[in-house]
C-alpha cells in the first residue's frame, strides 16, 4: 500500500474527516458538477421567468397579470385548488386510516393503486374523464341528457386534477399512521373518547405536520398541473383556462410578456412551497414520513 | 386476603359534574370471567377461560408470549370481543358496554401518552372528553389532575411534554391519567416492560403503594415471573389460551401443579422416572418418593435446584456422580449424572459444602411433584 492511501487513514485518527472523504479534486469536481447543473437546469430558468415577466415594464406586468383572462385563470386554478386539495385530504385522510389502522381484504392492491397516478402519464388521465364522460364517451349520452357538461366545464377540470394530485396526501400519512399503530386511539377511547374526539384530538394533531406537508405538495401540484386538464379543459378563455394553459395560449401567441408575467406567478408559488416545505422538514422531520419520494 | 386489599378509593370523588348526577364509582368492583373464548380466524387465542377476581384484588396474567394473557385483558377492556363467554363486573354484564362506557383504567407497556399534549393535559384527558353534562369544570380537571399528579409522585412536571420525561415517569403519567377517570377496574399492559431493570424495581415498589392507597382492582399482564411473584395476591400462570394455575405466590412458587408451571416459574430440574407397584424408580433404585395415585408407567420427578439434601447414603436417593461445580452467587451449583443414565439433573448447595467433580453423592427432593411423562416422552 502506497503513503498517499495510508495518510488520510492516519489524519482520519487525529482530526477526524470520514473515511469516505474524497481527496480534493474529486471534491471539487463533484461540486462543480452538482452545481452546473443547479443553474443551468433550475436557477437560470427561474431568473430568466422574471427577468422576462418584467421586460416590458412593471406596467406590462401588472396589466398582463389583472386582464380580464389572466383574473378568470387565477380565479379558476384557486378554485379547483380549493377544491381538489380539501377532497384529497378527504380521501388520504380516509384511505391511510384504512391502511394503517385496520386489516381487510385488497389492503395491499389499495396501497398500491394509491401510486397509480404516480406512473400514469397526465394526458393519460385527461383522456381517461374524456372518454368516461366526453359526448362519445360511455356516460356521455346519458349526461347530456341530463344537461350536465362534466368535461370542457370546471367538473372535469377538478376531477382530472384531484386523480393526479391524490397520492400527495396518502402517501405522506400511511407510513406514519402505520409506525404510530392503534395504541395512542385504544388509549383515548379507554378513556371515554368518541370515535370522533379520538379522531380530532388524537390521531389529527399526531399527524398534523405530515399532513400540511402533504397538502402543501398537493396544492402545488394541483395547481400547477398542466397535461391532464389540458385535455379536459377546452382552453376556453376567460372559462375553462387554468393559469398553466394561460401560459401556454399567451405565449402560442407569441405575446411573451404576458406569457412570463403568468408564469412567474406560478414560479412564485413554487418557491413559497419550497420554502414551506424546507421549513416542515427542517422543523418536524420526526413527524413526518420517512419515505420521501418527492 | 391481606390488610391492603380494600374496597375505599382514597383520593377524594370529583364533584357532580354540573348539578347532574353522574354515575361515577366510588367503589371498585369485582370481575367474574366466564367460559371465555376467543377464536382468531382458525386459531385459538383462548380456549375458555374462567377466573374471579375479588374487588381490590391485584391479579397478576403470567404466560409466555402467545399464551394469551394480552388477549384476555383486551378482552377485559373492551377493545376485543370474546367468541364466547361471559364477562362480569360487579355481576354486570361488561361485554354489553363499549369501551368508553366500561370505565377502565388501561396502562400499556410503551405509555401510549399523547405526545401533544402536557402532563396535565394527558391526565385530564379522560375528565375532558366527557360528555358536557358529566364534565367537571376547567378548574375542576385541572385540580383534579394537579391531585393526581402529586398521588404518582410527579408535582412540578406538570408543563412537561412525555418527550421530556424518562421512561419510568412516562409510565407514572400513564397511571394517573388511567387513574383520573376514577376506573372500575385497572388493567395494566406489561407495565415494565419497556423499562431497565432498575427503574423497574423502583415501580414495582411504587405500584405497591399505588394501589394500597387506591385500592382498585387490578388486573396485569407480565411475562416477568418475578414481577408477578413480587406484586400480586393470587397469580394467573398461563399458557397457550388456557390457565395452568391460579394461586398465591407462595402456592404458584412452592406447589406448581404442572410441568409447565414447574419449569415456567423459578428454575426446576427434571428427571425421567418410572412410577412400578406404587414407587418411583431410576433403573433398578426405588426412590422414597411418594406417587399416591399415579398409575404405572413413565414419569417425570420435578423439583427445585435448591429444595434437596444430600448426602452418601441417603435412603431412597437418587444416586449419581458430580459432573461440574459452578459458583452461583451466594450458593453452589452442581451438574449431577444420575449413575447408569444420559441424564443430568442440576441441584443448588450452599457455597461451603465441600464436593470432589466426579465423586459419587445421593441427592433427595425435599419437595417435589411427579407428573405422568407426557406423550411425546412416552415414544421415546
Amino acid at each position: 500500500m502506497s503513503d498517499a492511501a495510508i495518510a488520510p487513514l492516519l489524519v482520519s485518527e487525529t482530526r477526524g474527516p470520514a473515511v469516505t472523504t474524497e481527496r480534493l479534486p474529486v471534491r471539487i469536481i463533484l461540486i462543480t458538477v452538482g452545481v452546473t447543473f443547479l443553474i443551468l437546469f433550475l436557477l437560470l430558468p427561474l431568473a430568466a421567468v422574471f427577468v422576462e415577466a418584467f421586460r416590458a415594464g412593471l406596467g406590462a406586468y401588472v396589466a398582463a397579470i389583472t386582464e380580464p383572462d389572466a383574473v378568470a385563470a387565477i380565479k379558476l386554478t384557486l378554485l379547483v385548488a380549493a377544491i381538489a386539495v380539501p377532497a384529497n385530504v378527504i380521501f388520504g385522510l380516509a384511505a391511510s386510516w384504512a391502511i394503517a389502522k385496520f386489516d381487510f381484504v385488497g389492503k395491499s392492491m389499495l396501497n398500491t393503486l394509491i401510486d397509480l397516478p404516480f406512473s400514469v402519464a397526465p394526458v393519460i388521465s385527461g383522456v381517461i374523464y374524456v372518454l368516461l364522460f366526453g359526448l362519445q364517451g360511455i356516460f356521455g349520452h346519458w349526461l347530456q341528457g341530463h344537461h350536465v357538461q362534466i368535461i370542457f366545464a370546471l367538473p372535469g377540470i377538478v376531477l382530472a386534477t384531484i386523480f393526479v394530485t391524490f397520492p400527495f396526501v396518502a402517501r405522506e400519512l400511511v407510513p406514519l399512521m402505520q409506525e404510530q399503530g392503534t395504541l395512542d386511539e385504544e388509549a383515548a377511547l379507554s378513556l371515554g373518547a368518541s370515535g370522533w374526539q379520538t379522531f380530532f384530538k388524537v390521531t389529527l394533531p399526531n399527524i398534523r405536520w405530515a399532513l400540511l406537508y402533504g397538502v402543501v405538495l398537493c396544492n402545488a401540484r394541483a395547481m400547477g398541473e398542466f397535461g391532464a386538464v389540458s385535455v379536459v379543459s377546452g382552453h376556453i378563455r376567460g372559462k375553462t383556462n387554468t393559469m398553466p394553459l394561460h401560459v401556454e395560449i399567451l405565449y402560442n401567441e407569441y405575446n411573451f410578456a404576458a406569457a412570463f408575467a403568468v408564469a412567474s406567478l406560478l414560479a412564485l408559488l413554487a418557491l413559497i412551497t419550497l420554502v414551506i416545505k424546507i421549513t416542515l422538514e427542517w422543523r418536524y422531520a420526526d413527524q413526518i414520513a420517512a419515505s420521501r419520494r418527492h | 386476603m391481606d390488610a391492603r386489599v380494600t374496597n375505599a378509593v382514597n383520593y377524594p370523588a370529583i364533584g357532580q359534574g354540573r348539578g347532574v348526577t353522574e354515575p361515577h364509582w366510588d367503589k371498585t368492583v369485582d370481575v367474574s370471567i366466564e367460559n371465555v373464548v376467543r377464536v382468531f380466524g382458525s386459531t385459538a387465542a383462548l380456549h375458555g377461560v374462567s377466573l374471579d377476581i375479588a374487588a381490590g384484588e391485584l391479579v397478576a396474567l403470567l404466560g409466555p408470549s402467545g399464551s394469551g394473557k394480552t388477549t384476555l385483558l383486551r378482552i377485559l377492556a373492551g377493545l376485543d370481543e370474546p367468541t364466547s363467554g361471559r364477562v362480569l363486573f360487579d355481576g354486570e354484564d361488561a361485554l354489553k358496554l363499549t369501551v368508553q362506557e366500561r370505565n377502565v383504567g388501561l396502562v400499556f407497556q410503551n405509555y401510549a401518552l399523547f405526545r401533544h399534549m402536557t402532563v396535565l393535559e394527558n391526565i385530564g384527558f379522560g375528565l375532558r372528553v366527557r360528555p358536557w353534562s358529566r364534565r367537571p369544570s376547567r378548574k375542576e380537571i385541572k385540580h383534579r389532575a394537579l391531585e393526581l399528579l402529586d398521588l404518582v409522585q410527579l408535582s412540578g412536571l406538570e408543563k412537561r411534554f412525555p418527550s421530556q420525561l424518562s421512561g419510568g415517569q412516562r409510565q407514572r403519567v400513564a397511571f394517573a391519567r388511567a387513574l383520573a377517570i376514577e376506573p372500575r377496574v385497572l388493567l395494566l399492559d406489561e407495565p415494565f416492560g419497556a423499562l431497565d431493570a432498575k427503574v423497574r424495581r423502583d415501580l414495582r415498589r411504587w405500584l405497591l403503594e399505588m394501589h394500597n392507597k387506591t385500592g382498585h382492582t387490578t388486573v396485569f399482564v407480565t411475562h416477568d415471573q418475578e414481577e408477578a411473584l413480587e406484586l400480586a395476591d393470587r397469580i394467573v400462570v398461563m399458557s397457550e389460551g388456557r390457565i395452568e394455575q391460579i394461586g398465591t405466590p407462595d402456592e404458584i412458587y412452592d406447589r406448581p401443579n404442572s410441568p409447565f408451571v414447574y419449569s415456567f416459574i423459578g428454575e426446576s430440574s427434571m428427571l425421567p422416572v418410572r412410577i412400578e407397584k406404587g414407587k418411583a424408580w431410576i433403573d433398578g433404585h426405588s426412590l422414597d418418593l411418594s406417587v399416591d395415585d399415579l398409575v404405572s408407567g413413565p414419569a417425570q420427578l420435578f423439583f427445585r435446584p435448591h429444595d434437596v439434601e444430600v448426602g452418601d447414603d441417603l435412603a431412597g436417593a437418587i444416586p449419581a456422580t458430580v459432573q461440574g461445580v459452578r459458583r452461583h452467587g451466594g450458593a453452589r451449583r452442581l451438574d449431577l449424572a444420575v449413575v447408569g443414565r444420559d441424564d443430568r439433573v442440576e441441584i443448588e448447595l450452599p457455597a461451603d459444602f465441600g464436593v470432589e467433580i466426579s465423586g459419587p453423592i445421593a441427592v433427595r427432593p425435599r419437595r417435589y411433584r411427579v407428573f405422568p411423562a407426557p406423550a411425546q416422552a412416552l415414544s421415546n
